[in-house]
């Protein structure tokens, strides 16, 4: 049953290696669980998950592998357990203590049942039987994790209810996009470079002047390490993109606040892009740059984040004057343009909203598919594009390496 | 177990409530003498409870506050080369002893120390992308050597090795694979009682009611951007209290909201819904399911 667990959440993609397995075992063997299974839930996902993005998987395997074991590790074990620990019942009398040790297991249900149909309004503290924040085995809330539980909000819950209610399904990078999950994945983009003025100490060539000048201090002066990172942001607004409003605002705040960047710079279009480029998301023409001088101004080096969602009509792509928009003429076909994005800079990538799954199916989408890697735009999507624009160059298909 | 190792067990202290999950997590951290990870959204006391853990456990504490510019050698020694130039330049101090030059970080003083430490190692994110690796053998070993001197410095006791991170930046995965794991959730309103209760004892319990049902309220807004946190709450509290404001104040109204917003979008958004005449919820019910269970 314990490698129903390891396998399932390696199959759920959490990274589980026999190391954390080993942890997780050692602290089985010292006993640590207490027999009682909230533990055994918390040190599982103390020891076998290392992040929070994986605690949605874990609480849906865990609750897949031991659903049905909650009975007989609460009913009378945990009860008992309970009742033998003098600590939970500090603050009772002795008497009371002397009380309560003398009803067995099933006194103590049945006592709780009865109680349960006596009471009918809630109350909370105080020593009777049912409530809140009391000292009662039964209740929620109060001193102990391990009472019955009788409902309420409560942060002590049984493990199986913390694991089906599922809480963590926010910190699941393929679902959600949050401008600073969007940071944290931006971080990577990065190119450390020695460039311009030098204002950082350099002790080993200090020293090793200072030796050769004969012990007169010479101060050897280096440029700092910086990030040589350009990148140009080119952006479907408008029109189908309109739903995709939210993640989009959120990737656009985070690259205007990412202060790593050697530059940036962020232009937009409406479906494709054209003899002119958009300096404003509203598309006016006179705020319109031509796409050439673009081109022509930023070098090879800058790395390109196409957002949209390449889906328009077929003919805006593929025929000359398909720009939509009548305000603009285009002789230049949509693709042309495209392409010769992709023959000018050295590293492109394109940003989809539109799920994964519909991608086949749109006729443009297959199209620049086919020239530009094309990745969702979600958190795994956008660590995938940051690796795609800075990662090692992957080889080039054909050649292979001996 | 170890006997040891039952010794120090961790069960909280008075100024600090831990959830159950949390003191598991300590205490597997100590009885495995692994480095305890401590991830949660900013303001749910995650370098705090390295603080209450030493106070729990009676043992001293050292902090290794990381920045954007830390580097791994710093927390174990720096070799302070510009001093020994200078000193050898107008022959002062005792030039001909490296080891006078060699200054310990806090990583190295817990090492050398004479009893168990607890050792924070604060925001581990704030620093380079490869920081945790150059940490990863001296966590795992305990030991490093003095390059200059030769000298290996070995723990004379496994600290208990408390890291907090803000998820700025990613961890690497063999870093991570050494850590025992805790992401500290934010606290549901019956635990955050019990937090507010530690700071400002004695309050009326139906203004905190008040209190409590317009933070999370507050909170469950999906616009905002920045979330309100325990920290925040406990400032706006003391605000509240120093104005003396009345519970039936709060009733319609959030009063000081600049001590619980702190970006402007969001401030503007709340006074559009007041200027709208939004209504804003007096009871739990008004929540949603979620708090009524």
């Amino acid at each position: 049953m314990f490698l129903d667990l390891f396998y399932g959440l390696r199959d759920e993609g959490v990274p589980v290696a026999i190391q954390e397995w080993q942890m997780f075992m050692t602290v089985l063997e010292r006993g640590m669980h207490d027999t009682n299974l909230l533990s055994f839930y918390s040190l599982a996902k103390a020891t076998l998950v290392k992040s929070e993005t994986y605690f949605d998987a874990f609480d849906r395997v865990f609750a897949r592998v031991f659903h049905g074991i909650e009975g007989e590790f609460s009913a009378s074990d945990e009860l008992m357990d309970w009742l033998n620990d003098p600590k939970n019942f500090e603050g009772l009398s002795d008497e009371q203590r002397q009380a309560l040790e003398n009803l067995d297991a099933d006194e103590l249900m049945r006592r709780f049942l009865e109680t349960l149909e006596e009471q009918d309004e809630r109350h909370d503290g105080g020593g009777r039987w049912i409530g809140t924040g009391g000292h009662s085995p039964f209740g929620h809330g109060g001193e102990h994790p391990t009472g019955i539980r009788v409902g309420g909000r409560s942060e002590r819950k049984s493990a199986m209810k913390v694991a089906e209610d599922r809480r963590f399904k926010d910190y699941r990078t393929d679902v959600g996009l949050d401008i600073r999950n969007v940071k944290v994945a931006l971080k990577r983009l990065r190119h450390l470079t020695r460039e311009g003025l030098s204002d950082e100490l350099d002790l080993p060539e200090t020293v090793g002047e200072t030796c050769k000048n004969a012990g007169e201090i010479e101060l050897i002066y280096r440029p700092e390490r910086r990030n040589n990172v350009r990148l140009l942001l080119l952006m479907d607004v408008g029109g189908t993109m309109d739903p995709y409003y939210e993640p989009v605002s959120r990737l656009l705040t985070a690259l205007h606040e990412e202060r790593g960047l050697r530059d940036f710079k962020a232009y937009y279009f409406h479906n494709c892009i054209y003899e002119s480029i958009g300096t404003t998301a509203d598309l006016y023409l006179k705020d319109a740059v031509p796409t050439g001088d673009v081109l022509r101004l930023l070098d090879s080096r800058w790395k390109v984040v196409i957002v949209g969602d390449a889906a328009m009509h077929p003919a805006e792509l593929m025929n000359p004057r398909g720009n939509i928009n009548p305000r603009y003429e285009s002789e230049t076909r949509g693709i042309d343009w495209l392409l010769r994005i992709q023959d000018h800079f050295e590293r492109v990538v394109w940003l989809n909203p539109d799920p994964p799954t519909d991608w086949e199916h749109t006729r443009t989408t297959k199209a620049i598919k086919s020239i530009f890697p094309m990745l969702p735009l979600s958190l795994d999507g956008i660590q995938d594009a940051v690796t795609t624009l800075v990662g090692s160059r992957p080889s080039a298909p054909g050649i292979t390496r001996h | 177990m170890s006997d040891e190792n039952d010794f120090y067990r961790f069960t909280g202290t008075k100024g600090y409530i831990v959830s159950r999950p949390l003191v598991e997590a300590v205490n597997c951290a100590i009885a495995l003498e692994r480095p305890l990870l401590i991830k949660g959204e900013p303001g749910t006391g995650k370098t705090l409870l390295a603080l209450n853990v030493a106070e729990g456990l009676g043992l001293p504490m050292e902090s290794w506050h990381i920045k954007s510019t830390s580097k791994a050698a710093e927390g174990l020694y720096v070799y302070d080369t510009l001093q020994r130039l200078n000193d050898a330049r107008f022959g002062e101090g005792n030039v001909g002893d490296i080891r006078s030059y060699i200054k310990l970080g806090p990583m190295g003083r817990v090492f050398t120390a004479e009893n168990r430490h607890v050792l924070l190692i604060d925001e581990v994110d704030k620093a380079d992308l490869e920081f945790p690796n150059d940490i990863l053998r001296e966590l795992d070993e305990m030991r490093f050597t003095v390059m200059e001197t030769g000298d290996e410095v070995v723990a004379r006791e496994r600290p208990l090795v408390i890291i907090t991170s803000n998820n700025e930046k990613e961890l690497p995965d063999a870093f991570l694979r050494r850590c025992v794991f805790h992401f500290i959730e934010f606290p549901e309103p019956d635990l955050m009682n019990q937090i507010v209760d530690v700071h400002h004892p004695n309050l009326d319990s139906k203004l905190l009611d008040q209190v409590l049902i317009k933070f999370y309220w507050l909170r469950g807004q999906p616009d905002l951007r920045k979330k309100p946190s325990t920290s925040e709450l406990i400032d706006w509290i003391s605000a509240l209290l120093r104005s003396g404001i009345t519970q039936d104040q709060l009733d319609a109204h959030i009063p000081f909201l600049g001590s619980l917003l702190k970006n402007e979008q969001d401030t503007a958004a709340m006074s559009e819904f007041e200027e709208r005449g939004g209504r804003m919820p007096n009871s739990w019910s008004d929540l949603g399911p979620r708090y009524n269970q």
